[in-house]
């Protein structure tokens, strides 16, 4: 093996095991924020809440603590940690938000926060609802 | 047990999209609109609701829980109203997230400068 297979050999290797650590830090996080979700949701049961508010209120407790955390600067630090372990859940919608939100500030808040707020969530938003629509008119006629 | 399955599975998307970026050139931006469709279609072929009874929080916390929610808002909106709740189904099912996503961020800009100033 020559010099240049072995440092081939090698970045292979480390791409390997950043790829299997950074999916354990990933799955680690990415779960642990799913428990605190149900335990959100069990907490708004136990209050009285139907299933369904329960679930949605949970939702609306995390995004809360993403968009404080990215305010207060932590969850830039926990994102660089987990990578896609905050950004599938409900969290990486949250901050996406949040984080554009603070900052664009110094545009104004009109042409700056409340127009780039949307710069992530709007294409999710986009996709979203119009594959809904879709869903809905192919429901209505053939189902 | 709840708390397990939902650890467990969605631990497991974070993965999957985990091993997306770092194999992939996707980017988290396609990765938050894949989730999201991914989740609408599931739903729609009738895979999503098993696998929420399964996983709880697990299903619905991730993005594709909120693809689930679109679709499911949708399905009622037209089972009750015809054909005009493929318009209002699924930004009703989901208002309480957006809404939230929206004001939080709004108050938030408010509240906080940004660390790069």
């Amino acid at each position: 093996m020559n010099k240049k297979d072995y440092l081939d050999y090698v970045s292979e290797r480390s791409k390997k095991s950043r790829c299997l650590l950074n999916s354990i830090k990933a799955f680690f996080v990415g779960g642990l924020i799913c428990a605190l979700g149900q335990a959100f949701s069990d907490l708004y049961s136990h209050l009285g809440a139907e299933k369904s508010v329960a679930s949605a209120l949970a939702s609306v407790s995390l995004i809360f603590l993403a968009g404080l955390l990215t305010g207060i600067g932590w969850f830039d630090v926990l994102a660089k940690f987990a990578g896609a372990g905050t950004l599938v859940p409900i969290t990486g919608f949250a901050n996406a938000v949040s984080s554009i939100a603070i900052e664009s500030r110094s545009e104004g808040y009109v042409t700056g926060v409340c127009a780039d707020m949307f710069k992530i969530a709007g294409p999710v938003i986009v996709f979203g609802t119009s594959l809904s629509v879709i869903y809905g008119i192919i429901y209505y006629f053939c189902i | 047990m709840t708390y397990v399955y939902s650890f467990l599975v969605g631990g497991l998307l974070c993965v999957f999209a985990q091993i997306l970026i770092d194999k992939t050139k996707i980017t988290p931006a396609y990765i938050l609109v894949g989730y999201v469709c991914a989740g609408v279609v599931l739903s729609a072929v009738g895979l999503y609701e098993p696998f929420k009874e399964f996983a709880a929080a697990g299903a619905t916390v991730p993005l594709t829980g909120f693809g689930n929610l679109l679709a499911t808002g949708v399905r009622e909106a037209v089972a009750e109203k015809g054909l005009f709740g493929a318009l209002t189904g699924g930004l009703t099912a989901t208002a309480a997230g957006i809404t939230a996503t929206i004001c939080f961020a709004f108050l938030f800009s408010i509240l906080f400068k940004s660390k790069q100033n």
